[in-house]
This record gives structure tokens, sequence and C-alpha cells, in this order.
């Protein structure tokens, strides 16, 4: 990674320049737009060649981290191969060129295949139904927690807004629930990781709307008494749903259908292996039970004989609405379909399989070489938690000193401070993809970083040295907001 | 070590009250809950002339990773506020019982102090958060 | 296996230092009646090869008709650099830069994005996203509400030419915080909000005006005026802009007296091809005394340990991993991908090259609706000045004629039946730079033919 800024684009820029290959000809603003209606000065775009364009973010990508170049133990998250073919096959000009709103007579395949990836994910999930409008995870869960509270309304029970949530929990579920209108009841854990059983019985009542879980949960292991939370959870009234962040764990071992949830969201840019983008676009299909059928998210894609179309108002008339101008985030979807039929039957059950093995395999070595596992006795699932808590207190090595250091070794960070209720935890996620070379070297890595700990700390104290930039200062960003460049002479 | 100033009283969720000569209360928050945020990057104060009850939610302090609610200690007005933290939140960090108080209050009813912890028992609560 | 790199011997070994006999052993947690055995449902896998050959017949029954569709999403000339760059794996599968420090590329392309999305619409400050136009408006209403401390209505006035989809999509994502959204009509005879029926909401609680800009009918609104009589009622005004359009037009940052207090849009526009309707990306700046308000990440320029200036996510207390409960908003991502294809687009582009493009796209919806309006059975709906779309009312059902339209390879525009019946047979059509004179003509051409076979039906 070079070890060098790029400038600004603003600062390539020449009065004048510009890729003029890519222009149409100039045209003249038609008269009847009044001149009280124009623009009276240029906006601040750069004026550069094309290759000055090229050559700028080209170089803005090499100074990121990324899959491709870099393994990215990133707990939670989910960062495996993203195959370059799910890639190339949406990016077919027929797929690339299809407006959302042209006729279904145009639009055959592209409708063939969401209606079939919808079909899959059925199958992976054990619900009901799906609809692929959600377009991130956050807004799959906001359509998850909008349908529960639609479907009590629809039977009269208007007392029922009270979401229950573990306090392990994504920050984004107890966000949702307020977005939706409902109140967040936090539950706590037990010290081997499950829900605290004892805390969720007094939790219930005829407030309860529904509780959102992670199943494995965000602590890595697996919520063993799921199906009497479940009955619990269904007998006081109340409806369950499933954070589909770690599906990866169990894909072809056990469905969230099969465990009692009744909606769920999936997160196709972790467990479908969409691309990450530097930030999204994500992607959060849902996925329901048969009494939340009525209620999905428009639109859904249907068929009539051998004719695929779009199901609309018309069709789901109790539908929570539109979440999208059009259709989500359709090219990520057909890049997840293309993922799926690539896997196959056979390749999705290895997912499970693989990611377990890889997680199990590191989580072993860390802790023979001296690293403390948050749950000891626990397996882990697809992901596990260091926790460097003794590190702090006998060293003052914290974990973000080790998430630091470890970009220096060429490993992503893994999670850091989450979740909130183990001290100095690093959750980390290692994928199926990743080679047993790939998960040694790692070790090797954390193992080094573990020596220095325990000897001269200033190495991991000023970490990373070998980036771009060494550790930024967030408070001097927050102090002093400056959000937009502005031309010297402009700046007050 | 962090500083507990045996005159003023204090809340379970850290802030501190005073009782001030004209019979009114300022807030701040304790310099434990400064320290635990990390440097202060903003400060929302409640407005002039809000009534607030004892326990309200009714400030916001925010550093780069915490962004965490102030809850009024006693029920009052609120009749004046700290300008000066818009622009210098920090002097919460510097100096958590002066500089940098969030809000003064008339209390609502007379001895509103006497419910809330001494020195030694916010101590106290702050070693048993720390076992 | 496919994406699996486990040898036989690696799996041994791997087993052997976690003491485990099998894989299967690692799952013993799970209960044994919830496990499945098989997938079924799911087909065998595919290679490459074979995906290939599959998606290839999927894209061909799709084809690539000639299309007059806007109504929100807009073919315009993509550069080959923007989709060469984007595609880089060092862009496409690269993870949220928490880790500002191995993220620098990410950070530096959101600033600069950020500077060019803020100036286009003539605002301070600019989030990095949000998904699309559409949820963008959903979230300046809640944003709006937050922000406006003295209006307790939470409600809105959203005419009726904001893009329909949009007003559900606010009503589906902020109703279930009981905001309210307050239609207010538009004029018959030219297509732009009803004055009189807006100010006969003077002296209400508002909290915010939407005012569209150009309108969803193309047509083009008094911004001033309406922005103006907004503030003077104590409302917040929302602008929904094309950002296409912003190279020519006012920018709603000098709308009026004093500038509108928050834009938002859809970004598709800007270098992100159709594809169906996503991923795009919706764009949101405000001034700067709301920054606090804005749902979404927001990159800032700072300085690292030894001074160097480096960039970072700033402001994350407002977000839902720090505040939770409390957050501005659920979002958690961003359509990063996308906004790093605009702002290549933007650079490319450039000033001179984004005004080419706003004024070949408004000059060609002129000469198409000069051509179309010479059919016979065809006439323009609105008498006003517009950007690049307009509304065609023809004398047999849009339905029909669309359907006439596509089986001769013409997609002739946005049916307005649905959304506004008052209109009768309406069709919004659009034009770009992506559209020749020879095009024009074989839709003007095949527009005649199939009004004579909808006559004949």
């Amino acid at each position: 990674m070079p070890n060098r800024r790029e400038k600004l684009i603003f600062e390539y820029s020449r009065p004048g320049r510009g890729a003029q290959g890519q222009w149409p000809a100039k045209a003249a603003v038609p008269a009847d737009i009044p001149a009280t209606l124009r623009r009276a000065s240029r906006p601040l775009l750069p004026e550069v060649s094309e290759l000055e364009a090229v050559r700028h973010f080209t170089r803005l990508s090499q100074l990121n981290f990324s899959i491709d170049t870099h393994f990215y133990p990133l707990g939670s998250c989910t960062m495996k191969y993203n195959p370059k073919a799910c890639h190339q096959y949406a990016m077919l000009p027929e797929f690339l060129g299809r407006h959302p709103l042209g006729p279904e007579s145009h639009g055959q395949g592209f409708l063939a295949c969401m209606y079939e990836l919808q079909e899959m994910l059925k199958a992976v999930t054990g619900m009901r139904g799906v609809s692929l409008a959600p377009m991130a995870g956050a807004h799959g869960e906001f359509a998850g927690v909008a349908m529960i509270r639609a479907y009590h309304r629809a039977r009269g029970d208007h007392a029922r807004n009270e979401i229950i949530v573990p306090e392990a929990a994504h920050g984004t579920n107890p966000a949702t629930a307020t977005m939706c209108g409902c109140v967040v009841r936090e539950i706590p854990v037990m010290a081997d990781g499950d829900v605290d059983f004892e805390a969720l019985k007094t939790a219930v009542g005829p407030q309860t709307a529904g509780i959102m879980l992670t199943n494995p949960s965000t602590l890595g292991v697996f919520e063993r008494r799921i199906k009497e939370v479940a009955g619990i959870v269904h007998a006081a009234g109340g409806l369950l749903y499933y954070d589909g962040a770690n599906l990866n764990a169990i894909l072809g071992k056990v469905r969230p259908g099969d465990m009692g949830f009744d909606v769920i969201h999936m997160n196709l840019h972790k467990t479908f292996s969409t691309p990450h983008g530097g930030g999204g676009p994500g992607s959060g299909a849902v996925g329901v039970s048969e009494r939340l059928l009525p209620f999905m998210p428009i639109p859904v894609v249907g068929r009539d004989g051998e004719q695929y179309r779009w199901l609309g108002e018309r069709d789901l008339p109790q539908s929570i609405g539109r979440l999208s101008a059009f259709m989500g985030n359709a090219g990520v979807l057909l890049r997840a379909y293309v993922y799926m039929r690539m896997l196959g039957r056979e390749g999705m059950a290895r997912v499970g399989d693989f990611a377990t093995l890889n997680a199990n395999y590191l989580l072993a070595k860390l802790t023979a070489a001296g690293f403390d596992a948050a749950y000891p006795s626990r397996r882990a699932s697809h992901e596990f938690i260091i926790t460097a808590k003794r590190q702090a207190r006998e060293h003052n090595v914290t974990a973000m000193d080790i998430a630091k250091r470890l970009l220096d070794f060429g490993f992503h960070a893994p999670t850091t401070y989450f979740p909130l209720l183990v001290p100095e935890c690093l959750l980390i996620e290692p994928s199926e993809t990743e080679s047993k070379e790939a998960l040694d070297a790692f070790i090797d890595a954390m193992v080094a970083i573990k020596r220095e700990a325990e000897g001269d700390t200033q190495l991991l104290k000023g970490a990373p040295h070998t980036l771009p930039v060494r550790r930024l200062d967030d408070v001097r960003a927050a102090r002093q907001l400056d959000l937009a460049w502005r031309p010297a002479a402009t700046r007050g | 070590m962090t500083q507990i100033p045996a005159d003023i009283r204090y809340a379970k969720s850290h802030e501190w009250a005073k009782l001030l000569g004209d019979g009114s209360v300022e807030v701040g928050i304790s310099d434990h809950a400064q320290g635990a945020l990390g440097d202060l990057v903003f400060v929302e104060v409640p407005a002039v002339g809000r009534t607030l009850d004892a326990g309200e939610a009714c400030a916001v302090v925010e550093s780069v990773k915490a962004a965490s609610d102030v809850y009024s200690p006693v029920a009052g007005t609120v009749t004046e506020v700290n300008g000066e933290l818009a622009n210098a939140p920090e002097l919460i960090n510097s100096d958590p019982y002066g500089a940098g108080w969030l809000f003064r209050l008339r209390p609502a009813a007379a001895g509103a102090l006497d419910a809330l912890l001494t020195a030694a028992d916010y101590e106290a609560v702050l070693q048993a958060e720390n076992a | 296996m496919p994406f699996i790199p486990h040898t036989e011997e690696d799996i041994r070994e791997m087993l052997a230092a976690i003491g485990a006999p099998s894989i299967e052993a690692l799952f013993d947690e799970i209960p044994q009646e919830l496990r499945i055995k098989s997938l079924t449902g799911i087909p065998e896998g595919l290679a490459e090869l074979e995906v290939g050959r599959l998606m290839t017949e999927r894209a061909k029954l799709d084809g690539t008709p000639l299309s007059f569709i806007g109504a929100g999403a807009y073919e315009h000339h993509i550069p080959s650099a923007v989709w060469a760059i984007t595609s880089r794996g060092e862009i496409y599968s690269a993870y949220t830069p928490y880790q500002a420090e191995a993220s620098q590329g990410t950070l530096q392309a959101i600033y600069e994005y950020q500077t060019m999305i803020a100036s286009l619409t003539g605002m301070q400050v600019s989030n990095a996203t949000l998904y699309d136009g559409g949820s963008a408006l959903a979230e300046a209403a809640l944003m709006a509400v937050r922000a406006h401390r003295k209006s307790t209505s939470m409600r809105l006035l959203v005419p009726a030419s904001v893009h329909p989809h949009y007003r559900k999509v606010a009503v589906a994502m902020a109703g279930n915080q009981d905001l309210v959204f307050d239609t207010i009509p538009y004029v018959r005879e030219t297509g732009r909000i009803d004055m009189a029926a807006l100010t006969a909401h003077a002296g209400e609680d508002i909290t915010a005006v939407v005012i569209p800009q150009p309108n969803f009918f193309g047509v083009l609104e008094d911004v001033d005026a309406l922005t103006d009589w907004a503030h003077a009622q104590g409302a917040l005004v929302i602008a929904v802009v094309n950002p296409t359009s912003l190279a020519l037009l006012k920018p709603p940052g000098e709308w009026g007296a004093k500038g509108v207090d928050i834009v938002v849009g859809e970004g598709q526009p800007l270098g992100v091809p159709l594809s169906s309707g996503g991923p795009y990306f919706g764009f949101m700046t405000t001034r700067m005394e709301h920054v606090r308000q804005m749902p979404g990440r927001i990159v800032g320029r700072t300085v690292d340990l030894d001074g160097r200036e480096g960039f970072t996510l700033t402001l994350q207390a407002r977000e839902q991993h720090i505040r939770r409960g409390k957050a501005t908003s659920n979002i958690c991502t961003n359509q990063g991908l996308l906004m790093t294809a605009a702002t290549i687009y933007m650079s490319i582009m450039g000033p001179e090259g984004l005004e080419r493009v706003a004024a070949q796209s408004a000059q060609r919806t002129r000469e198409l609706v000069a051509a179309l309006t010479r059919v016979k059975g065809v006439r323009k709906a609105f008498d006003s000045p517009h950007f690049h779309e307009a509304v065609l009312l023809l004398e047999r059902p849009a339905a029909v004629v669309l359907r006439e339209l596509a089986d001769r390879g013409v997609l002739g525009g946005f049916d307005l039946a649905a959304d506004y019946p008052e209109l009768g047979s309406a069709l919004l059509v659009c034009a770009t730079e992506t559209k020749t004179a020879a095009d024009i003509d074989r839709y003007s051409a095949a527009l005649a033919e199939a009004l004579r076979a909808a006559r004949a039906a």
C-alpha cells in the first residue's frame, strides 16, 4: 500500500480543460426557460482531462484495503470473496439498459431471475414468502418491524408497540424499532451467551409487538433454546424477527423458519456475496411466515403461467407499501442470483460448513496462543469473540491498538468494541473463502502483536505505521467540521 | 483519580447539582462521566424556560465515540444555560464542576437536593460499577 | 468446491487443531430436531460457463428497445472510464470505511463527492448518500421534524406533482412515526403547483413544504415564490431536484430570499445505469446549522498523529451504531459504489460537460414533443417551461398505445393513468442526449401507426 496521499481532484483542475470526447454537442438553453430559473454561476466540478480523472481515482483506490487485496476477519460483516462472474453477468447491456418502468414484455429475463431468487431464498430460510424490495439490512429490518406492527394493527390490536431486543443486538435493531414508532425494551444476556430466559418471561406481555434476535447471536454462539424463546414470545402474542446478519453460519444446516421466526431479513451483501462497495449498496430482502404474507413490501415478482409480472398495491392491498422509488437494488439482486446459481444446493451447504470450520480453527489456534475467548465454553459459529481485557489491564494495550497494528501486518482489523457488553472485544469472522494459509498468517500476526504488547508497546500505541496516514484526529474532525473543499480564494 | 467534590450532590446517572446563593440549582456532569465519554465535541442544552421533571432527559453530551443523555437531577424550570459550551464543549473535560456547567434551574420544591447522593454515596456507586 | 479453497489435508489438520472429529461435530450446539438434511428447492450448482450462458439468454429476452421513458430514471451516456474504475476490486470489494487508515481512498472520494453535490445544489454540507431518491425524501421529512423544533404538527405539504412513488415511500417509511403528508394540487393548464390551494394553508403550523424542480411532469415551478411563501409561514423547505438539471437551473440554495433548508434527489442520472431500478443513490444536502439532524454517513477532513491531512467519518454519534434507539435514522449503509461512480462521472464531465448534457437533453425533448404533437391525436398537456420531460395527451388510452409501441420496439413513455386519472390518457415522455433525430423520427412514425392500430381496435 503506497505510503502517500493523493491530491484532491479539485487541485488538478485547470480552467478550460476537460474530457471533450465525452461531451455532447453544445446546445442552446431552450428559450422557454426564464432567466430567473437559471443558474448564475457554475458548480464546483473539476475541469480535468479523462486521464487525470482515471489516474486520480485509480490512485485513490490503491489507498484502500479490499477483499480482493486483503483478508478481512471482520465479525458480523461476512467479508467473503465476491465472484467476478456475479458482477460481469449483472452488467450485461440488456440488464443495464432496462428501464425500471419498462413493460413486463421487455423484462421477462430479469423478472425470471428475480422470481427464482425469491424462490431460492424461501428454500434456504424456510419462509413462506420473500420480498426483494428492501435496499439494505437496516431497510429490511424496517420492513420487518413495520410488517409486525401492521399485522397487530390489522387485527385491531393497537396496544402492541414494544419491541424486545437483547442487549447484544446490532445498533440497527433499536434504531429500527424507533423508526417504526415502537418502544425498545432491552433484555440481558447470560454469562454463556444465551438470552436471559427469566428476563424474557418478565418482559413479554400484552404490549409485546415482537422480539428481534440474531441467531447465531452477535456473540458468535448459537441460541440453543430458540424454540423455547419462540414459544414464550408467541404465547404472549408477539412475533419473532430474525436479523439475518449471521445467516452465513447456518446456511444449509438450520433454517430460521423452522426455528419459529415470523419474519427475517437477509443481508445479500453478506451471505450471498454481493459487493460491499466501500459502504454499499447492500440488499436486505425479507422473508415472512404465512401470517405476514399480506403485508410484504412491494413490488414482489409473481408468475402467471409462463409469464412473470410485478405484484403491486392491487395484489397486496395490505402491504406496508413501497420502500424505494422503483425495485430496490435490482442489480445487486442479479448478483446474488448468479452467486446462488453457481453455488447450488451442495455449494450452499458447504458455506455453513467451511465458515464454521475456519472460525473454530482460528479460535482454537488463538486461544492456544494465549488469547482469551469471551465464551470459552462455547463452540464458535462462523465468528467468535476474543477479549483483550487482560492485555488492557496488564499492558495498557487495547483492542483498538491490536486492531490498528493488524493493519501494519496487512490484515483488516476485526470488528472492535462490538458487541458493547464484552470489554475490549475483537469479533472475528474469517468466512469460508479464506485458505488455511491465510488463517495461519493471521494467527502469526496476532502472536507477533501479543509479543509486542508484552514488550515495548510504543509500536502498538502508535500503529498503524505503514499506511497512507496514521491514526486520525477524530476530535478535531468533529469540532472543526471540514466537510467540503472550497477554493482558497473563498475560504473564510 | 476521579474528583468528587464534597460540597455538592450527585445523581446515579452521573450528574451533579449545586445549590447557588439565589436558590437556583446548577447542573453538570461528573468528572467520572466526562472521563468515560472522552473528548467532548458537542453539547446540546435545554431551552431556557423549559420545565423539567426529576430524571427527565434534557441535554446531550457527545464525544467522538459516544453520545449520552443528561437527566435533570431535580425538578424545576430552566433559567439559564451555559452558552460557552456551543463553541467550547471541551470545558466539560477540563473543568466539569466549574466552567463546564450545563444549565441552571429554579427547583420546583425547596430541599430537592436532599434526595440526591452525597459525595460518599456517589463514590460508592462508582466503586460498585467498577467491581 | 466453488470459492472454498480447502484441501482434504487442510480439513484434517484444522479439525485436529480444534479437537473435533468432523465438520459436522462443529454444529453440535444446534438442537438436532432443528437440523435440515438438504436444501430442497435449490438447483444444482452451475459452472461459470453455464451461468454465463443462462444469463446471456435471460438478458436477450429483455432486449434493447428504444426507450423514451424517464419518470425518475434517466438514460444518459456514461463514459467507459466510470465503471472501469468503479469495478476495480479495491473499490468494489472494500468495506465501509470505519478503519480510516485502511480506507483513505473511499473516504477521500466521499469528501470529493460531498464537495461536488453540495456545490451543485448550492448548499453547505452533504452526507455520503442514502438509498435512493424516494427514501431520501422520507429521510428528509423525518429530518425536518427533528430540525424544526418549534413546529409540533409533524405535517408536511407535498405537491401532487412530486414523483408519486416518492410520496408512497415517504408515507411507508415515515408514516409509522405519525408524520402527515398533505397534498397540494396542481393547475390543470400549467402543471404547476396551485398557489391558491397552497396559500390557503397560510397561518397553519406546517413543518415543511416540499418543492420539486422540475416536478414529476418535467415542468419548472416558480421556486423563488414557493420558497419565500413557505419560509414566511415558518415552515422549512425541502427541495426535490434532478441533479443533471442543476447544471442549468438555479440551485435550491439560492431559491427565494434565503434558499431552501434540505435538498434531496435521485443521483442515478450521474453515471449510474438504469439497471431495472437500482442500485441508485439518494443525495441529501443541507445548511450547516442542520448537520447534526442529517441521517447517514458524513466524511470530514482532519489530520493524523504526524499532522498530515487525512479523511475520516465524523459526527458518528448521530448514527445507529452509537446512538442505537435514539439515532437520527436506522440507516447503516450508503450507496457507496454508486456514489463513487457519480463522483467519477462528475469529474469527467466537468461543469461544461454536465451543462451540455442538460441543455442537449432539454433540446432533444423539445424536438421530440414537436415531432410527436405533429401526429394526429396527440397534444401537449401543459403550457409551461419544462426541463427534459413533457406530458402528452393521447386520444386513445395510453396503455393500449404503449403496447402497440412496444410491439414496434419503442418504449414510448410512462402511462400517467394510475397516478393522475384526472388527466385522461396521458403519457410522460423524455429524451436525453442519447437520442438522435433518427430515434425521434422512429418514435413519431411508430406513434402514428400505434394510434391508427388503437383506433382500428
